[in-house]
Protein backbone atom coordinates (compact mmCIF):
# COMPACT_ATOMS: atom_id res chain seq x y z
CA UNK A 1 0.00 0.00 0.00
CA UNK A 2 2.99 2.33 -0.39
CA UNK A 3 1.77 5.41 -2.01
CA UNK A 4 5.23 6.98 -3.04
CA UNK A 5 6.18 8.24 -6.25
CA UNK A 6 5.00 5.72 -9.61
CA UNK A 7 5.75 5.94 -13.04
CA UNK A 8 3.19 6.03 -16.13
CA UNK A 9 3.99 2.63 -16.86
CA UNK A 10 1.26 0.24 -18.34
CA UNK A 11 -0.41 -1.97 -15.40
CA UNK A 12 2.02 -4.81 -14.88
CA UNK A 13 1.07 -8.13 -16.58
CA UNK A 14 0.23 -9.73 -13.29
CA UNK A 15 -2.41 -7.58 -12.42
CA UNK A 16 -4.32 -7.75 -15.71
CA UNK A 17 -4.10 -11.23 -15.20
CA UNK A 18 -6.18 -10.74 -11.73
CA UNK A 19 -7.98 -8.49 -13.49
CA UNK A 20 -9.06 -11.09 -15.95
CA UNK A 21 -9.98 -13.42 -13.48
CA UNK A 22 -12.17 -11.00 -11.23
CA UNK A 23 -13.58 -10.85 -14.86
CA UNK A 24 -14.40 -14.77 -14.90
CA UNK A 25 -15.79 -14.80 -11.61
CA UNK A 26 -18.82 -12.82 -12.08
CA UNK A 27 -21.92 -12.99 -14.52
CA UNK A 28 -20.76 -9.87 -15.91
CA UNK A 29 -17.28 -8.31 -17.07
CA UNK A 30 -18.58 -4.74 -15.48
CA UNK A 31 -18.87 -5.93 -12.38
CA UNK A 32 -14.89 -6.59 -11.76
CA UNK A 33 -14.94 -2.67 -12.35
CA UNK A 34 -14.73 -2.16 -8.59
CA UNK A 35 -12.93 -4.94 -7.82
CA UNK A 36 -10.16 -4.24 -10.29
CA UNK A 37 -9.54 -0.80 -9.54
CA UNK A 38 -9.43 -1.78 -5.93
CA UNK A 39 -6.22 -4.26 -6.89
CA UNK A 40 -5.17 -1.23 -8.86
CA UNK A 41 -5.03 1.04 -5.89
CA UNK A 42 -3.55 -1.18 -3.22
CA UNK A 43 -0.83 -2.14 -5.98
CA UNK A 44 0.04 1.45 -7.10
CA UNK A 45 -1.85 4.23 -4.33
CA UNK A 46 -3.61 5.70 -6.43
CA UNK A 47 -5.42 5.54 -9.60
CA UNK A 48 -4.39 7.44 -12.79
CA UNK A 49 -6.39 8.59 -15.83
CA UNK A 50 -4.18 6.04 -17.88
CA UNK A 51 -5.00 3.03 -15.52
CA UNK A 52 -8.61 3.39 -15.71
CA UNK A 53 -8.35 3.80 -19.32
CA UNK A 54 -6.19 0.07 -18.90
CA UNK A 55 -8.75 -1.29 -16.56
CA UNK A 56 -12.02 -0.08 -19.08
CA UNK A 57 -10.16 -1.44 -21.59
CA UNK A 58 -9.53 -4.66 -20.29
CA UNK A 59 -13.57 -5.07 -19.10
CA UNK A 60 -14.78 -3.95 -21.92
CA UNK A 61 -15.71 -0.64 -21.10
CA UNK A 62 -15.57 2.47 -22.54
CA UNK A 63 -12.95 4.59 -20.21
CA UNK A 64 -15.89 7.64 -19.40
CA UNK A 65 -17.80 5.12 -18.35
CA UNK A 66 -15.25 3.65 -16.07
CA UNK A 67 -14.60 7.71 -14.99
CA UNK A 68 -17.81 7.98 -14.54
CA UNK A 69 -18.29 5.14 -12.15
CA UNK A 70 -14.81 5.89 -10.48
CA UNK A 71 -15.59 9.62 -9.49
CA UNK A 72 -18.54 8.46 -7.64
CA UNK A 73 -16.70 7.23 -4.67
CA UNK A 74 -14.78 8.96 -1.63
CA UNK A 75 -12.36 5.56 -1.20
CA UNK A 76 -10.54 5.94 -4.49
CA UNK A 77 -7.35 8.01 -4.82
CA UNK A 78 -7.12 10.36 -8.09
CA UNK A 79 -3.59 11.84 -7.11
CA UNK A 80 -0.01 10.46 -5.50
CA UNK A 81 -1.41 10.71 -1.66
CA UNK A 82 0.63 10.39 1.47
CA UNK A 83 2.51 6.93 2.53
CA UNK A 84 -0.07 7.31 5.43
CA UNK A 85 -3.73 8.18 4.92
CA UNK A 86 -5.75 9.43 8.13
CA UNK A 87 -9.37 9.59 7.55
CA UNK A 88 -10.98 11.58 10.49
CA UNK A 89 -14.47 10.94 11.37
CA UNK A 90 -16.07 14.90 11.61
CA UNK A 91 -19.82 13.73 11.88
CA UNK A 92 -21.78 14.38 14.67
CA UNK A 93 -20.90 12.09 17.36
CA UNK A 94 -16.98 12.51 16.58
CA UNK A 95 -17.16 16.04 16.62
CA UNK A 96 -19.21 15.97 20.05
CA UNK A 97 -16.29 14.14 21.35
CA UNK A 98 -13.70 16.47 19.95
CA UNK A 99 -13.51 15.38 16.40
CA UNK A 100 -13.00 19.26 15.25
CA UNK A 101 -10.31 20.15 17.91
CA UNK A 102 -8.20 16.86 17.16
CA UNK A 103 -8.67 17.66 13.09
CA UNK A 104 -6.95 20.96 13.85
CA UNK A 105 -4.12 19.70 16.19
CA UNK A 106 -3.38 17.30 13.38
CA UNK A 107 -2.91 19.32 10.94
CA UNK A 108 -1.30 21.88 12.82
CA UNK A 109 1.27 19.75 13.51
CA UNK A 110 1.47 18.28 9.78
CA UNK A 111 1.15 21.62 8.83
CA UNK A 112 -1.69 21.12 6.03
CA UNK A 113 -5.01 22.03 6.06
CA UNK A 114 -7.81 18.80 5.50
CA UNK A 115 -7.46 16.90 1.91
CA UNK A 116 -3.75 17.95 1.61
CA UNK A 117 -0.68 16.00 1.95
CA UNK A 118 2.66 16.94 3.87
CA UNK A 119 5.38 17.89 1.86
CA UNK A 120 7.75 14.83 2.64
CA UNK A 121 4.56 12.98 1.63
CA UNK A 122 4.59 10.96 4.39
CA UNK A 123 1.11 12.73 5.60
CA UNK A 124 -2.43 12.60 3.78
CA UNK A 125 -5.30 14.00 5.87
CA UNK A 126 -8.70 14.31 5.33
CA UNK A 127 -12.25 14.70 6.46
CA UNK A 128 -14.37 11.58 6.12
CA UNK A 129 -18.03 11.06 6.65
CA UNK A 130 -19.15 8.28 9.26
CA UNK A 131 -16.80 5.46 9.31
CA UNK A 132 -19.19 3.41 12.05
CA UNK A 133 -17.02 3.47 14.90
CA UNK A 134 -19.32 5.75 16.74
CA UNK A 135 -18.12 3.93 19.97
CA UNK A 136 -14.63 5.25 19.44
CA UNK A 137 -15.55 8.40 18.91
CA UNK A 138 -13.42 10.40 17.80
CA UNK A 139 -12.64 7.91 15.62
CA UNK A 140 -10.14 7.50 12.82
CA UNK A 141 -8.91 5.30 10.03
CA UNK A 142 -5.35 4.88 9.33
CA UNK A 143 -4.82 3.36 6.19
CA UNK A 144 -8.70 1.76 6.78
CA UNK A 145 -7.53 0.79 9.81
CA UNK A 146 -9.61 1.76 12.51
CA UNK A 147 -8.46 4.00 15.66
CA UNK A 148 -9.83 5.73 18.67
CA UNK A 149 -11.08 7.08 21.29
CA UNK A 150 -8.16 9.09 19.76
CA UNK A 151 -7.04 11.81 22.81
CA UNK A 152 -3.79 13.08 20.98
CA UNK A 153 -2.37 14.10 18.30
CA UNK A 154 0.77 12.34 20.19
CA UNK A 155 -0.64 9.44 20.25
CA UNK A 156 -1.93 8.88 17.08
CA UNK A 157 1.05 9.98 15.04
CA UNK A 158 3.13 7.94 17.98
CA UNK A 159 1.34 4.93 16.19
CA UNK A 160 2.79 5.83 12.88
CA UNK A 161 6.18 6.61 14.16
CA UNK A 162 7.75 3.32 13.85
CA UNK B 1 -33.32 -2.84 37.19
CA UNK B 2 -33.79 -5.34 33.84
CA UNK B 3 -34.12 -8.67 33.46
CA UNK B 4 -31.02 -10.98 33.14
CA UNK B 5 -30.94 -11.65 29.19
CA UNK B 6 -28.70 -13.94 27.57
CA UNK B 7 -27.55 -12.72 24.56
CA UNK B 8 -27.93 -13.92 21.24
CA UNK B 9 -26.23 -12.21 18.47
CA UNK B 10 -23.23 -11.75 20.55
CA UNK B 11 -22.68 -14.72 22.59
CA UNK B 12 -19.57 -15.51 21.12
CA UNK B 13 -18.21 -12.03 21.58
CA UNK B 14 -14.85 -11.96 23.93
CA UNK B 15 -14.48 -15.63 23.16
CA UNK B 16 -10.60 -16.14 22.09
CA UNK B 17 -10.07 -16.68 18.53
CA UNK B 18 -14.19 -16.13 18.04
CA UNK B 19 -13.74 -16.11 14.23
CA UNK B 20 -12.70 -19.35 14.24
CA UNK B 21 -14.05 -21.86 12.89
CA UNK B 22 -13.22 -24.56 15.33
CA UNK B 23 -14.54 -22.21 18.36
CA UNK B 24 -17.49 -21.72 16.55
CA UNK B 25 -18.06 -25.33 15.70
CA UNK B 26 -17.17 -26.25 19.46
CA UNK B 27 -20.51 -23.50 20.50
CA UNK B 28 -22.58 -25.13 18.65
CA UNK B 29 -21.83 -23.38 15.04
CA UNK B 30 -23.47 -24.51 11.65
CA UNK B 31 -25.71 -27.44 13.63
CA UNK B 32 -28.58 -25.05 12.33
CA UNK B 33 -27.28 -25.48 8.82
CA UNK B 34 -26.80 -29.36 9.36
CA UNK B 35 -30.23 -29.35 11.16
CA UNK B 36 -31.76 -27.27 7.93
CA UNK B 37 -30.33 -29.59 5.33
CA UNK B 38 -30.81 -33.10 6.42
CA UNK B 39 -34.18 -32.61 8.87
CA UNK B 40 -35.91 -29.64 6.81
CA UNK B 41 -36.72 -28.76 3.51
CA UNK B 42 -36.46 -25.17 2.10
CA UNK B 43 -40.59 -24.40 2.25
CA UNK B 44 -40.25 -25.54 6.16
CA UNK B 45 -37.24 -23.28 6.82
CA UNK B 46 -38.97 -20.43 5.09
CA UNK B 47 -42.46 -21.28 6.85
CA UNK B 48 -40.30 -21.80 10.28
CA UNK B 49 -38.63 -17.95 9.42
CA UNK B 50 -42.37 -16.68 8.66
CA UNK B 51 -43.58 -18.03 11.73
CA UNK B 52 -40.95 -16.74 14.20
CA UNK B 53 -41.85 -12.68 12.61
CA UNK B 54 -38.41 -11.69 12.01
CA UNK B 55 -38.25 -8.24 11.03
CA UNK B 56 -35.73 -7.00 8.67
CA UNK B 57 -32.87 -4.91 10.87
CA UNK B 58 -31.74 -2.52 8.32
CA UNK B 59 -34.87 -0.19 9.45
CA UNK B 60 -37.35 -1.32 7.23
CA UNK B 61 -38.86 -3.76 9.48
CA UNK B 62 -40.21 -5.99 6.98
CA UNK B 63 -41.02 -9.56 7.40
CA UNK B 64 -38.22 -11.28 6.22
CA UNK B 65 -39.68 -14.81 5.98
CA UNK B 66 -42.39 -12.97 3.30
CA UNK B 67 -39.91 -11.26 1.38
CA UNK B 68 -37.86 -14.75 0.99
CA UNK B 69 -41.26 -16.01 -0.33
CA UNK B 70 -41.60 -13.69 -3.13
CA UNK B 71 -38.64 -14.98 -4.85
CA UNK B 72 -39.89 -17.20 -8.09
CA UNK B 73 -39.60 -20.49 -7.43
CA UNK B 74 -39.09 -21.86 -10.68
CA UNK B 75 -36.73 -18.99 -11.33
CA UNK B 76 -33.26 -21.19 -12.70
CA UNK B 77 -31.00 -18.30 -11.21
CA UNK B 78 -31.19 -15.94 -8.08
CA UNK B 79 -29.31 -14.38 -6.15
CA UNK B 80 -29.04 -13.32 -2.09
CA UNK B 81 -27.55 -9.67 -1.57
CA UNK B 82 -26.39 -8.75 2.00
CA UNK B 83 -26.16 -5.43 3.27
CA UNK B 84 -23.38 -4.81 5.35
CA UNK B 85 -22.55 -1.73 3.63
CA UNK B 86 -23.39 0.35 7.30
CA UNK B 87 -22.66 4.04 6.96
CA UNK B 88 -25.67 5.63 8.27
CA UNK B 89 -24.33 7.73 10.86
CA UNK B 90 -24.48 6.32 15.05
CA UNK B 91 -24.78 2.59 13.44
CA UNK B 92 -21.69 -0.03 13.74
CA UNK B 93 -23.89 -2.81 14.78
CA UNK B 94 -22.70 -4.44 11.55
CA UNK B 95 -19.03 -4.05 12.35
CA UNK B 96 -18.90 -5.68 16.23
CA UNK B 97 -21.10 -8.40 14.85
CA UNK B 98 -18.81 -9.18 11.93
CA UNK B 99 -15.64 -8.92 13.86
CA UNK B 100 -17.10 -10.96 16.80
CA UNK B 101 -18.54 -13.89 14.49
CA UNK B 102 -18.29 -13.85 10.94
CA UNK B 103 -18.83 -17.53 10.49
CA UNK B 104 -22.86 -16.70 12.08
CA UNK B 105 -23.32 -14.58 9.10
CA UNK B 106 -21.67 -17.22 6.61
CA UNK B 107 -24.10 -19.94 8.35
CA UNK B 108 -27.18 -17.25 7.85
CA UNK B 109 -26.70 -16.72 4.69
CA UNK B 110 -26.01 -20.48 3.82
CA UNK B 111 -29.61 -20.98 5.74
CA UNK B 112 -31.56 -18.62 3.44
CA UNK B 113 -29.82 -19.62 0.61
CA UNK B 114 -30.72 -23.08 1.07
CA UNK B 115 -34.35 -21.72 1.93
CA UNK B 116 -34.68 -19.95 -1.21
CA UNK B 117 -32.99 -21.74 -3.52
CA UNK B 118 -30.06 -19.69 -4.49
CA UNK B 119 -26.82 -21.31 -5.04
CA UNK B 120 -24.74 -17.65 -5.13
CA UNK B 121 -24.80 -14.50 -2.36
CA UNK B 122 -22.68 -11.64 -2.68
CA UNK B 123 -21.79 -9.61 0.99
CA UNK B 124 -22.04 -6.32 -0.01
CA UNK B 125 -19.38 -4.45 2.93
CA UNK B 126 -18.76 -0.81 2.74
CA UNK B 127 -14.93 -0.39 2.02
CA UNK B 128 -13.90 0.95 4.97
CA UNK B 129 -14.62 -2.17 6.94
CA UNK B 130 -11.56 -3.70 5.40
CA UNK B 131 -10.56 -5.87 8.83
CA UNK B 132 -14.56 -7.29 8.42
CA UNK B 133 -14.22 -8.08 4.63
CA UNK B 134 -10.85 -9.95 5.57
CA UNK B 135 -12.73 -11.54 8.59
CA UNK B 136 -15.15 -12.99 6.26
CA UNK B 137 -12.97 -14.16 3.32
CA UNK B 138 -11.37 -15.76 6.16
CA UNK B 139 -14.17 -17.54 7.38
CA UNK B 140 -16.07 -17.94 4.17
CA UNK B 141 -12.44 -20.32 2.95
CA UNK B 142 -12.55 -22.13 6.61
CA UNK B 143 -16.23 -22.81 6.32
CA UNK B 144 -15.56 -24.18 2.25
CA UNK B 145 -12.35 -26.45 3.63
CA UNK B 146 -14.89 -27.84 6.07
CA UNK B 147 -17.72 -28.32 3.56
CA UNK B 148 -19.75 -25.34 4.45
CA UNK B 149 -19.81 -23.48 1.31
CA UNK B 150 -19.19 -24.52 -2.12
CA UNK B 151 -20.65 -27.96 -3.69
CA UNK B 152 -22.83 -30.92 -2.57
CA UNK B 153 -22.74 -29.18 0.95
CA UNK B 154 -22.39 -31.62 3.84
CA UNK B 155 -23.26 -34.10 0.78
CA UNK B 156 -26.40 -33.12 0.57
CA UNK B 157 -27.21 -31.59 -3.48
CA UNK B 158 -27.65 -27.85 -2.02
CA UNK B 159 -24.46 -25.69 -3.14
CA UNK B 160 -23.32 -22.32 -2.79
CA UNK B 161 -20.98 -19.98 -3.20
CA UNK B 162 -20.35 -16.48 -1.31
CA UNK B 163 -18.27 -13.64 -2.79
CA UNK B 164 -16.88 -10.58 -0.38
CA UNK B 165 -18.20 -7.48 -2.65
CA UNK B 166 -15.98 -4.14 -0.91
CA UNK B 167 -17.73 -0.51 -1.82
CA UNK B 168 -15.61 2.13 -2.28
CA UNK B 169 -17.24 4.84 0.26
CA UNK B 170 -20.76 5.51 -0.72
CA UNK B 171 -23.91 5.86 2.04
CA UNK B 172 -26.06 5.47 -1.00
CA UNK B 173 -24.87 1.55 -1.87
CA UNK B 174 -26.74 0.93 1.40
CA UNK B 175 -29.72 1.69 -0.59
CA UNK B 176 -30.84 -1.73 -2.03
CA UNK B 177 -31.09 -1.33 -5.60
CA UNK B 178 -28.07 1.01 -5.49
CA UNK B 179 -26.18 -1.73 -3.46
CA UNK B 180 -27.29 -3.99 -6.77
CA UNK B 181 -25.76 -1.31 -9.07
CA UNK B 182 -22.85 -0.73 -7.39
CA UNK B 183 -22.32 -4.58 -7.66
CA UNK B 184 -22.84 -4.59 -11.43
CA UNK B 185 -20.08 -1.88 -11.31
CA UNK B 186 -22.59 1.15 -12.34
CA UNK B 187 -22.33 4.32 -10.63
CA UNK B 188 -24.60 3.67 -7.66
CA UNK B 189 -27.55 5.36 -8.11
CA UNK B 190 -30.94 3.43 -7.39
CA UNK B 191 -33.56 1.75 -9.53
CA UNK B 192 -36.97 2.88 -10.17
CA UNK B 193 -38.97 0.30 -8.58
CA UNK B 194 -41.22 -1.83 -10.16
CA UNK B 195 -39.90 -4.14 -11.10
CA UNK B 196 -38.57 -5.40 -7.40
CA UNK B 197 -35.57 -6.69 -6.59
CA UNK B 198 -37.34 -10.28 -5.76
CA UNK B 199 -38.24 -9.92 -9.13
CA UNK B 200 -35.72 -8.45 -11.23
CA UNK B 201 -32.50 -7.87 -9.10
CA UNK B 202 -28.77 -8.51 -9.18
CA UNK B 203 -27.98 -9.24 -12.79
CA UNK B 204 -31.33 -9.17 -13.52
CA UNK B 205 -32.20 -12.10 -11.56
CA UNK B 206 -34.57 -12.56 -8.54
CA UNK B 207 -32.65 -11.32 -5.25
CA UNK B 208 -33.04 -11.78 -2.01
CA UNK B 209 -31.60 -8.24 0.06
CA UNK B 210 -31.00 -8.69 3.66
CA UNK B 211 -29.48 -7.02 6.35
CA UNK B 212 -26.54 -8.64 8.56
CA UNK B 213 -28.36 -8.74 11.95
CA UNK B 214 -31.17 -9.89 10.17
CA UNK B 215 -29.34 -12.92 8.41
CA UNK B 216 -27.60 -12.97 11.79
CA UNK B 217 -30.92 -13.99 13.99
CA UNK B 218 -31.10 -16.92 11.31
CA UNK B 219 -29.24 -19.68 12.86
CA UNK B 220 -30.70 -19.02 16.23
CA UNK B 221 -34.06 -19.61 15.05
CA UNK B 222 -33.32 -22.69 13.04
CA UNK B 223 -31.96 -24.16 16.18
CA UNK B 224 -34.37 -22.74 18.84
CA UNK B 225 -37.72 -22.61 17.03
CA UNK B 226 -40.49 -19.72 16.34
CA UNK B 227 -41.64 -19.91 19.75
CA UNK B 228 -38.65 -19.55 21.07
CA UNK B 229 -37.55 -16.14 19.13
CA UNK B 230 -41.03 -14.73 19.59
CA UNK B 231 -40.71 -15.47 23.27
CA UNK B 232 -38.05 -12.69 23.38
CA UNK B 233 -39.24 -9.09 22.79
CA UNK B 234 -42.67 -7.41 21.49
CA UNK B 235 -45.06 -9.63 19.50
CA UNK B 236 -45.36 -7.50 16.40
CA UNK B 237 -41.69 -7.28 16.37
CA UNK B 238 -39.71 -9.98 18.36
CA UNK B 239 -36.00 -11.38 18.84
CA UNK B 240 -32.72 -9.73 20.06
CA UNK B 241 -31.83 -6.33 18.53
CA UNK B 242 -28.07 -4.98 19.05
CA UNK B 243 -28.28 -1.59 19.57
CA UNK B 244 -25.88 0.99 19.25
CA UNK B 245 -24.94 3.35 22.21
CA UNK B 246 -22.61 6.25 21.45
CA UNK B 247 -22.34 10.15 21.77
CA UNK B 248 -22.15 11.44 25.61
CA UNK B 249 -22.89 7.95 27.19
CA UNK B 250 -20.34 6.54 29.73
CA UNK B 251 -20.00 3.45 27.93
CA UNK B 252 -20.50 3.38 24.36
CA UNK B 253 -20.82 0.59 22.65
CA UNK B 254 -23.10 -1.78 20.91
CA UNK B 255 -25.58 -3.96 23.36
CA UNK B 256 -28.19 -7.05 22.49
CA UNK B 257 -30.96 -6.52 24.28
CA UNK B 258 -34.40 -8.16 23.51
CA UNK B 259 -36.41 -5.81 20.66
CA UNK B 260 -38.03 -3.16 22.68
CA UNK B 261 -36.12 -2.52 25.59
CA UNK B 262 -36.72 0.87 26.86
CA UNK B 263 -34.61 3.63 25.47
CA UNK B 264 -33.96 4.75 29.26
CA UNK B 265 -32.72 1.64 30.19
CA UNK B 266 -30.44 1.43 27.36
CA UNK B 267 -28.86 4.98 28.06
CA UNK B 268 -29.28 4.95 31.71
CA UNK B 269 -28.55 1.46 32.92
CA UNK B 270 -26.43 -0.33 29.67
CA UNK B 271 -24.43 2.69 28.72
CA UNK B 272 -23.83 3.90 32.09
CA UNK B 273 -25.92 7.57 31.93
CA UNK B 274 -24.64 10.63 30.95
CA UNK B 275 -21.42 11.04 31.12
CA UNK B 276 -19.53 13.81 33.80
CA UNK B 277 -22.90 14.46 35.49
CA UNK B 278 -24.52 16.29 32.74
CA UNK B 279 -28.03 15.93 31.84
CA UNK B 280 -29.58 14.63 28.28
CA UNK B 281 -30.04 16.86 25.99
CA UNK B 282 -31.64 15.04 22.76
CA UNK B 283 -31.39 11.76 21.69
CA UNK B 284 -31.77 10.33 18.15
CA UNK B 285 -33.04 7.24 18.41
CA UNK B 286 -32.65 5.49 15.22
CA UNK B 287 -29.06 7.30 13.45
CA UNK B 288 -29.24 9.67 11.31
CA UNK B 289 -32.61 9.71 9.69
CA UNK B 290 -34.44 9.47 12.11
CA UNK B 291 -36.05 12.75 14.84
CA UNK B 292 -34.81 13.41 17.74
CA UNK B 293 -35.94 12.75 21.31
CA UNK B 294 -37.09 15.53 23.75
CA UNK B 295 -35.34 13.65 27.38
CA UNK B 296 -39.38 13.59 28.81
CA UNK B 297 -39.51 10.99 25.88
CA UNK B 298 -37.04 8.57 26.32
CA UNK B 299 -39.59 6.12 28.10
CA UNK B 300 -40.46 4.43 24.95
CA UNK B 301 -39.88 0.88 24.28
CA UNK B 302 -37.20 0.79 21.40
CA UNK B 303 -38.88 -1.31 18.24
CA UNK B 304 -40.02 -0.71 15.06
CA UNK B 305 -44.13 0.47 15.83
CA UNK B 306 -43.43 2.05 19.36
CA UNK B 307 -41.43 4.65 17.81
CA UNK B 308 -43.20 5.24 15.08
CA UNK B 309 -46.22 6.19 16.94
CA UNK B 310 -44.28 8.76 18.68
CA UNK B 311 -43.11 10.05 15.38
CA UNK B 312 -39.45 8.85 14.99
CA UNK B 313 -37.68 5.68 13.67
CA UNK B 314 -35.82 2.56 15.11
CA UNK B 315 -33.98 2.72 11.89
CA UNK B 316 -31.21 0.23 12.39
CA UNK B 317 -30.72 0.71 16.01
CA UNK B 318 -28.16 3.90 16.56
CA UNK B 319 -28.83 6.10 19.19
CA UNK B 320 -26.61 8.79 19.63
CA UNK B 321 -27.29 10.82 22.86
CA UNK B 322 -26.27 14.03 23.14
CA UNK B 323 -25.95 16.20 26.43
CA UNK B 324 -27.19 19.58 26.98
CA UNK B 325 -24.51 21.30 25.78
CA UNK B 326 -24.85 20.38 22.07
CA UNK B 327 -26.32 22.75 20.12
CA UNK B 328 -29.67 20.15 18.02
CA UNK B 329 -29.44 23.25 15.39
CA UNK B 330 -26.30 22.60 14.47
CA UNK B 331 -26.41 19.36 14.69
CA UNK B 332 -29.24 18.97 12.31
CA UNK B 333 -27.16 21.02 9.98
CA UNK B 334 -24.01 18.66 10.12
CA UNK B 335 -26.66 15.85 9.53
CA UNK B 336 -27.91 17.71 6.33
CA UNK B 337 -24.44 17.81 5.01
CA UNK B 338 -24.18 14.38 5.10
CA UNK B 339 -27.40 13.97 3.21
CA UNK B 340 -26.42 16.67 0.66
CA UNK B 341 -22.63 14.69 0.35
CA UNK B 342 -24.34 11.17 -0.01
CA UNK B 343 -27.29 12.12 -2.46
CA UNK B 344 -26.60 10.22 -5.08
CA UNK B 345 -28.06 13.15 -8.12
CA UNK B 346 -30.06 11.29 -9.61
CA UNK B 347 -33.91 12.80 -8.46
CA UNK B 348 -34.29 16.12 -8.58
CA UNK B 349 -36.09 17.12 -5.50
CA UNK B 350 -33.41 15.49 -3.58
CA UNK B 351 -30.22 16.25 -5.06
CA UNK B 352 -31.38 20.34 -5.17
CA UNK B 353 -33.52 20.02 -1.95
CA UNK B 354 -30.53 18.57 0.14
CA UNK B 355 -28.51 21.44 -0.85
CA UNK B 356 -31.08 24.12 0.28
CA UNK B 357 -31.64 22.28 3.48
CA UNK B 358 -27.94 22.71 4.22
CA UNK B 359 -27.78 26.17 3.55
CA UNK B 360 -30.46 27.02 5.37
CA UNK B 361 -29.16 24.86 8.28
CA UNK B 362 -25.90 27.00 8.44
CA UNK B 363 -27.27 30.13 8.31
CA UNK B 364 -29.67 29.27 11.40
CA UNK B 365 -27.15 27.57 13.20
CA UNK B 366 -24.66 30.75 12.64
CA UNK B 367 -27.59 32.69 13.77
CA UNK B 368 -27.74 34.84 11.05
CA UNK B 369 -31.47 33.29 9.67
CA UNK B 370 -34.30 34.26 10.09
CA UNK B 371 -38.36 33.08 10.47
CA UNK B 372 -38.64 32.76 6.62
CA UNK B 373 -35.60 30.63 6.99
CA UNK B 374 -37.40 27.98 9.37
CA UNK B 375 -40.37 27.98 7.38
CA UNK B 376 -37.70 27.47 4.25
CA UNK B 377 -36.63 24.46 6.41
CA UNK B 378 -39.84 23.38 6.45
CA UNK B 379 -41.13 23.63 3.08
CA UNK B 380 -38.02 22.38 0.75
CA UNK B 381 -38.08 19.13 3.33
CA UNK B 382 -41.79 18.71 2.87
CA UNK B 383 -41.03 18.81 -1.04
CA UNK B 384 -38.59 16.32 -0.72
CA UNK B 385 -40.70 14.05 1.54
CA UNK B 386 -41.87 11.08 -0.72
CA UNK B 387 -41.01 12.68 -4.24
CA UNK B 388 -37.55 10.39 -4.91
CA UNK B 389 -37.12 7.04 -6.49
CA UNK B 390 -35.27 6.05 -2.69
CA UNK B 391 -35.21 6.45 1.06
CA UNK B 392 -32.47 8.96 0.81
CA UNK B 393 -34.50 11.95 0.50
CA UNK B 394 -37.36 10.83 2.91
CA UNK B 395 -34.15 10.44 5.53
CA UNK B 396 -33.15 14.12 4.78
CA UNK B 397 -36.33 15.45 5.56
CA UNK B 398 -37.65 13.24 8.19
CA UNK B 399 -35.24 14.57 11.01
CA UNK B 400 -35.55 18.15 10.33
CA UNK B 401 -39.51 18.17 9.93
CA UNK B 402 -39.40 16.13 13.14
CA UNK B 403 -36.91 18.53 14.68
CA UNK B 404 -39.33 21.58 13.97
CA UNK B 405 -42.05 20.05 15.52
CA UNK B 406 -40.71 18.75 18.77
CA UNK B 407 -38.15 21.26 19.19
CA UNK B 408 -39.58 24.48 17.77
CA UNK B 409 -38.15 26.72 20.79
CA UNK B 410 -34.51 26.06 19.88
CA UNK B 411 -35.08 27.14 15.92
CA UNK B 412 -37.02 30.48 17.41
CA UNK B 413 -33.86 30.76 19.95
CA UNK B 414 -31.52 31.20 17.21
CA UNK B 415 -33.87 33.02 14.79
CA UNK B 416 -33.52 35.78 18.15
CA UNK B 417 -29.54 35.38 17.81
CA UNK B 418 -29.38 32.92 20.96
CA UNK B 419 -28.59 29.38 21.42
CA UNK B 420 -30.23 27.39 24.37
CA UNK B 421 -27.46 24.48 24.50
CA UNK B 422 -24.38 27.75 23.94
CA UNK B 423 -25.21 29.39 27.51
CA UNK B 424 -22.26 27.90 29.02
CA UNK B 425 -20.54 28.93 25.36
CA UNK B 426 -18.11 25.43 25.20
CA UNK B 427 -17.58 24.52 22.00
CA UNK B 428 -17.81 20.71 21.35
Amino acid sequence: MSGGPRSDSPLPAALLDRIDSLAAKYPTMRAALLPALWLVQDERGWISRADVAEVADRLGLAAADAEGVLSFYFLFHRAPRGTVVIDVCDNVVCRANGAERLLADLCARLGITPGETTADGRFTVRRQECIAACHQAPAVQVDLQYRGPITSVDELLGMEAR
Amino acid sequence: MSAAYEPVLLRRRGLERSGDIDVYERTGGYQALRKALIEMTPQSVTDLVIASNLRGRGGAGFPTGRKWSFIPKDAPVKYLAVNADESEPGTFNNRVFIDADPHALVEGILICCFAVGISAAYIYIRGENLAGARALERAIAQARAKGYVGRGILGSSFSCEIHVFRGAGAYICGEETALLESIEGRRPQPRSRPPFPAVVGLFGKPTVINNVETLGCVPSIVERGAAWFKSIGPENAPGPKMYCLSGHVARPGVYERPMGTPLRELIEEHAGGIRGGRSLGFVIPGAAASTALRPDEIDVAMDFDSLRKIGTELGAGGIMVFDDRVCIVETLERLARFFRHESCGKCVPCREGTVWQHATLVRLAERRGGAADVALLKSVSEQISGKTLCALGDFAAAPQLGALRKFPEHFQAHVEGRCPARAEAVVA
